[in-house]
């Protein structure tokens, strides 16, 4: 009996179980970018900030796994992934091309504890996103737009061009709505004609002018690929950020594939 | 492609060490057993593109720990740790 019951709660602890999620709308993004809303039975909610990770099965038993983050701020029952598809990549090709409503695959989640924030955590937010790293740090502002936060959000947001923006419209709307967070992009290849915004990679100058001397009490996120996360956070600790509030997390050289 | 490519953060680990261990792995502390230095192994370099996962202090790059898996079952070396703090929740 006490062995049952000991293994009982080890179980219910256990904090990542493969579940099934089920596939309820895909929505587009950008022409390379959709978003999945996806109904999983026994989610247990998550933090913005978190991922899952995606395991696919072919016949032959082969199978593939991904990380992808979690677009959807906490108060979402559904669960959202917002995925790049990468041309040579096993599983983002299928999640964005070929699976239809009612489709299942597995996934396991949420995932971590460290690359989070809620309005407890404080602030002033300053988010820094690369390509679809912006997504985690969306789940973010999403949460901070919900609970109505008045923390001090910034987002500086670098896309090769306006239309690989992820999430432009609501973006707009929330930047431009009250108490929203002050949302500065930098184009890097191609701008529309008039535009007077940012048109390079980021750098520690850009850093300075968007964000400058820190708050005590700021956390930076910063997420997007490997050498344009440690230009940025190396940028941010040179600005007197403190590493330990300067939270990372890279994608690797090709994205989540 | 450099190494400096492929590095990634210890958040990336938060799946495969929650196969392993029942608490919140990335926001666990460890000690490097190399220059003893200590942080949140969401903060560690992680390099996962070898057949195993090889985890790096960020601060002097000393190894910390490798994890492999296959047929079935996981191996986990933590030489170069010398203590992991963990959350228990209570």
């Amino acid at each position: 009996m006490a062995r049952t019951a000991v293994l009982g709660r080890l179980g219910a602890a256990a904090p990542i179980a493969w579940r099934l999620a089920e596939l309820v709308e895909l929505v587009p993004e950008t022409p390379r970018v959709a978003s999945l809303l996806l109904s999983v039975p026994g989610w247990p909610g998550h933090t913005a900030g978190q991922h899952v990770d995606v395991r696919l099965t072919a016949q032959d038993g082969y199978q593939a796994q991904r990380s992808y983050s979690i677009a959807a701020p906490a108060e979402s029952e559904r669960v959202v992934l917002t995925v790049e598809r990468l041309e040579d990549g096993e599983v983002s090709p299928f999640l964005v091309d070929d699976l239809r409503a009612g489709d299942r695959f597995e996934l396991r989640g949420p995932i971590g504890g460290y690359f989070v924030w809620d309005e407890g955590s404080g602030g002033p937010l300053q988010l820094v996103a690369g390509g679809s790293g912006v997504v985690p740090l969306m789940a973010m502002l999403r949460h901070r737009a919900a609970v109505g936060s008045d923390v001090p959000a910034t987002l500086l947001y670098s896309a090769r061009s306006p239309e690989e923006v992820i999430y432009r419209e609501e973006l707009d709307r929330l930047g431009g709505g009250d108490g929203g967070p002050q949302v500065v992009y930098t184009l890097t290849r191609e701008r529309p004609s008039g535009w007077t915004g940012y048109d390079r990679r980021i750098d520690g100058e850009m850093l300075a002018e968007v964000f400058g001397r820190p708050d005590a009490d700021a956390m930076a996120f910063v997420c997007g690929p490997t050498r344009f996360v440690e230009v940025a956070a190396d940028g941010l600790v040179a600005l007197g950020y403190d590493p330990s509030r300067v939270r990372t997390e890279r994608f690797g050289p090709s994205g989540r594939s | 492609m450099e190494s400096a490519d492929l590095k990634l953060d210890g958040n990336a680990l938060g799946g495969l060490l929650g196969e392993i261990f029942v608490s919140e792995m990335t926001v666990a502390r460890s000690t490097c057993a190399a220059c003893g230095a200590v942080r949140e192994v969401g903060a560690l370099a992680v390099y996962a593109q070898a057949p195993g996962t090889v985890v790096r202090c960020p601060g002097c790059d000393a190894v910390l720990l490798r994890i492999a898996r296959g047929e079935g079952r996981i191996w986990l070396e933590l030489r170069g740790v010398s203590c992991l703090e963990l959350r228990t929740g209570s």
